[in-house]
């Protein structure tokens, strides 16, 4: 049988659901790379770009662990646009190339254009295309497209009720005690965050504080949407507007105590989106930016929590 | 209304003469220097690019001398610039300076958006607006033929320095123009200055391409003024891009559907085929070009945490293996200092004058 690698990055913490099912209906094995490991980011340090931010330098990482592994096809989508007005980092756009112009010796490349410009109608001829190239025809494509898109929404589903998405995919345990400490509304790339050796087991230790936790994830995409409205000009990317209307909506249901911004060294698009976040919340609540990179030790990620966490506790004390 | 807008290359002395021409009061960006920088940086966010802190500091400046407006171009992504001026706005609103912005939003789908913003900038007749743009280009080109030139003297210069005197000399002189007439004057003295520059004609010196950014390649502030640091080492710059050239291509061609760039984007497609934003693209593209036609090697600038040039870089490592060719990325950021790009670019020289002595045999 046919095996199909995907890195367990980037993308992966928002649509591996999506293509696992779709290229096991497809009658393909999926092989993931294992969650990031020590080998595996500074095998990615070693051979990337140098300026690269830290998700970047982890997708060489993953796909020289999946090429090791010996995968017959590597899966690594060109995410170009999934919503209207808006696209991905261009580093994602330009990402396939990248990977090809700095990794010898690699599986051949599947990497289909996502750019859904007439939204599900695109995808399902996305997915058309993408089974007839891999010689299993487009109805059969069309097929595993619509049992795949089930397998997503119960993700989704699972999202909207709470969980992180580290807790969705099954990275993390799903905490049982109800958590009484502050609410912190917790925004950026969900392969930081959700990604537990390079956000430092960020959502652990805030387990462990009692803090609970509200990811741009959880929000409804239709009040998303709605809040959208409200910015004279919108960012252009995609995670990025994600952050900025979240916060926007849990600071308009006054849900948390403190936001933070959680973002990747020399981070492009985050600069903007920072800045953004940080004015909405001015005078509402306290705000701080957790910076990670291949150099983040656990250590100092506590000393910034502990002290913002101290923080919010105290504030709510003394009112 | 008093407006202001930002400073980049030779280009603010035309459009300054623009604004003008339609009618308004304008505080002309004063020169770019370390104070503007420093204070750039302090109010931007710490990963901004260095375009941003630069037109922040700009913007600030241009606040204290007493402008009130702010004319900047927009974009739709997914380079960072097209959202600039609304962050600028933001974070000026919040330090308390309520300036009103106008921001020129490219004439894609939306062309009653960008006459609307224009049509705040207009307080003359039409015919006179006609005019006052026409007298404006015609500067512009000026302006982009002198700096063209002023490349092709530098290197042949038989005393050092003497083509960047009679550069500041003609950009004096072309500021003070104050009608076409005047113009076309100091087109013919400018011609003069420039003729009188002694060169050294059987000069064959080395050639280098630069690609970047725009504003980066543009401002030489902005870059440690490689240009002229080039020149000087005895270099032939020559630049993708210039201002008027890059106006008609992406606003007057992009507008009538005219695909502008071809070969560049036709030649980086094998190595990258989307638009990553930027310059990303046609950086790949010309960097191809460039060794075709004979030059010796390529400086790509790009500022630190600019998105698109960092694939771009990516990238142009392959594409200089490929060909064997030279291409030297430079970041750029507020601790970028003249004296460590001289550094780095006498390097850069030595290393091609010793490729083509090997190649050919013969000492440059």
């Amino acid at each position: 049988m046919m095996r199909i690698g995907i890195p367990s990055t980037l993308a992966y913490y928002e649509y591996f659901p999506f293509w696992d099912v779709f290229f096991r209906e497809l009658g393909f094995e999926v092989v993931s790379s294992p969650i990031t490991t020590k080998a595996i980011l500074d095998w990615g340090v070693k051979h990337t770009v140098s300026d690269a931010c830290v998700p970047i330098k982890l997708v060489h990482g993953h796909v020289r662990y999946l090429a090791e592994e010996g995968v017959d096809l590597l899966f690594l989508p060109r995410m170009v646009r999934v919503a209207p007005k808006e696209t991905f980092c261009p580093k994602f756009l330009g990402l396939p190339d990248l990977i090809q112009a700095s990794i010898n010796n690699l599986p051949p490349l599947l990497s289909p254009r996502i750019f859904l410009r007439y939204g599900r109608m695109s995808l399902f001829r996305i997915c058309g295309q993408t089974a007839n190239s891999l010689g299993v025809g487009p109805l059969k494509g069309l097929r595993a497209c619509a049992k795949a898109l089930d397998a997503w929404h119960a993700f989704l589903r699972s999202l909207r009720e709470g969980m992180t998405v580290a807790e969705a995919l099954g990275i993390r345990e799903r905490t049982r005690e109800a958590l009484r400490g502050p609410r912190l509304a917790l925004l950026g790339y969900p392969y930081l965050i959700n990604d537990p050796f390079i956000s430092a087991n960020l959502l652990a230790l805030l387990e462990e504080r009692g803090v609970q936790v509200f990811t741009a994830e959880m929000v409804p995409s239709g009040d998303l949407k709605r809040l959208s409205r409200r910015m004279r000009k919108n960012l252009f990317w995609h995670y990025s507007n994600r952050a900025v209307w979240a916060a926007m909506y849990y600071l308009d249901k006054e849900m948390v105590d403190g936001v933070i911004h959680v973002t990747a060294f020399g981070c492009g698009p985050d600069a903007m989106t920072g800045k953004l976040v940080e004015l909405e919340a001015k005078g509402k609540v306290p705000f701080t930016t957790l910076s990670l990179d291949e150099h983040t030790g656990q250590e100092g990620i506590i000393t910034r929590i502990d002290a913002f966490v101290d923080m919010l506790v105290r504030k709510k004390a003394i009112a | 209304m008093k407006i202001t807008f930002p400073r980049m290359g030779t280009s603010y002395i035309a459009i300054a003469d623009l604004f003008r021409g339609l009618g308004n009061e304008v505080i002309s960006p004063p020169p770019i220097t370390k104070r503007t920088l420093d204070l750039g940086t302090r109010y931007s966010p710490e990963f901004a690019c260095l375009p941003f802190k630069i037109l922040m500091g700009t913007y600030l400046e241009g606040i204290a001398r007493g402008a009130d407006t702010i004319v900047s171009s927009g974009g739709v992504g997914p380079c960072r610039a097209g959202f600039y001026m609304e962050m600028h706005r933001r974070i000026l609103w919040d330090l308390g300076y309520e300036v009103q912005t106008i921001t020129l939003e490219p004439p894609k789908g939306h062309l009653s958006d960008l006459v609307q913003q224009l049509r705040r900038l207009i307080h003359v007749p039409l015919s006179q607006v006609w005019d006052a743009v026409r007298f404006a280009w015609k500067k512009l080109e000026l302006l982009d033929i002198i700096e063209e030139r002023a490349y092709y003297l530098r290197p042949r210069e038989l005393v050092r320095g003497s083509t960047t005197r009679a550069f500041r000399k003609c950009l004096s002189i072309v500021r003070g123009a104050k009608d076409p007439e005047e113009l076309a004057e100091a087109k013919s003295q400018v011609e003069e200055i420039l003729a009188s520059v002694p060169i050294n004609p059987e000069a064959v010196p080395l050639k280098v391409g630069l690609v970047g950014e725009i504003y980066v390649v543009l401002e030489p502030f902005a870059n440690g003024e490689v240009a002229e640091t080039l020149g000087e080492l005895g270099v032939e710059v020559h630049r993708s891009i210039y201002l008027t050239k890059w106006t008609r291509e992406n606003a007057f061609l992009d507008f009538f559907r005219i695909p502008a760039d071809r070969d560049a984007k036709r030649l980086a497609r094998p190595y990258l085929d989307e638009m990553i934003g930027g310059h990303g693209i046609i950086n790949v593209g010309e960097t191809v070009i460039y060794s075709r036609n004979g030059f010796d090697g390529v400086i790509h600038l790009a500022p630190f945490t600019c998105i698109p040039e960092i694939v771009a870089k990516g990238i142009l490592t392959k594409v200089s293996a490929d060909l064997e060719f030279p291409v030297m990325t430079l970041y750029l950021d507020e601790h970028t200092g003249k004296e460590g790009v001289r550094t780095r670019l006498e390097a850069f020289v030595d290393l091609i004058g010793k490729k083509r002595e090997k190649e050919q045999g013969v000492a440059w």
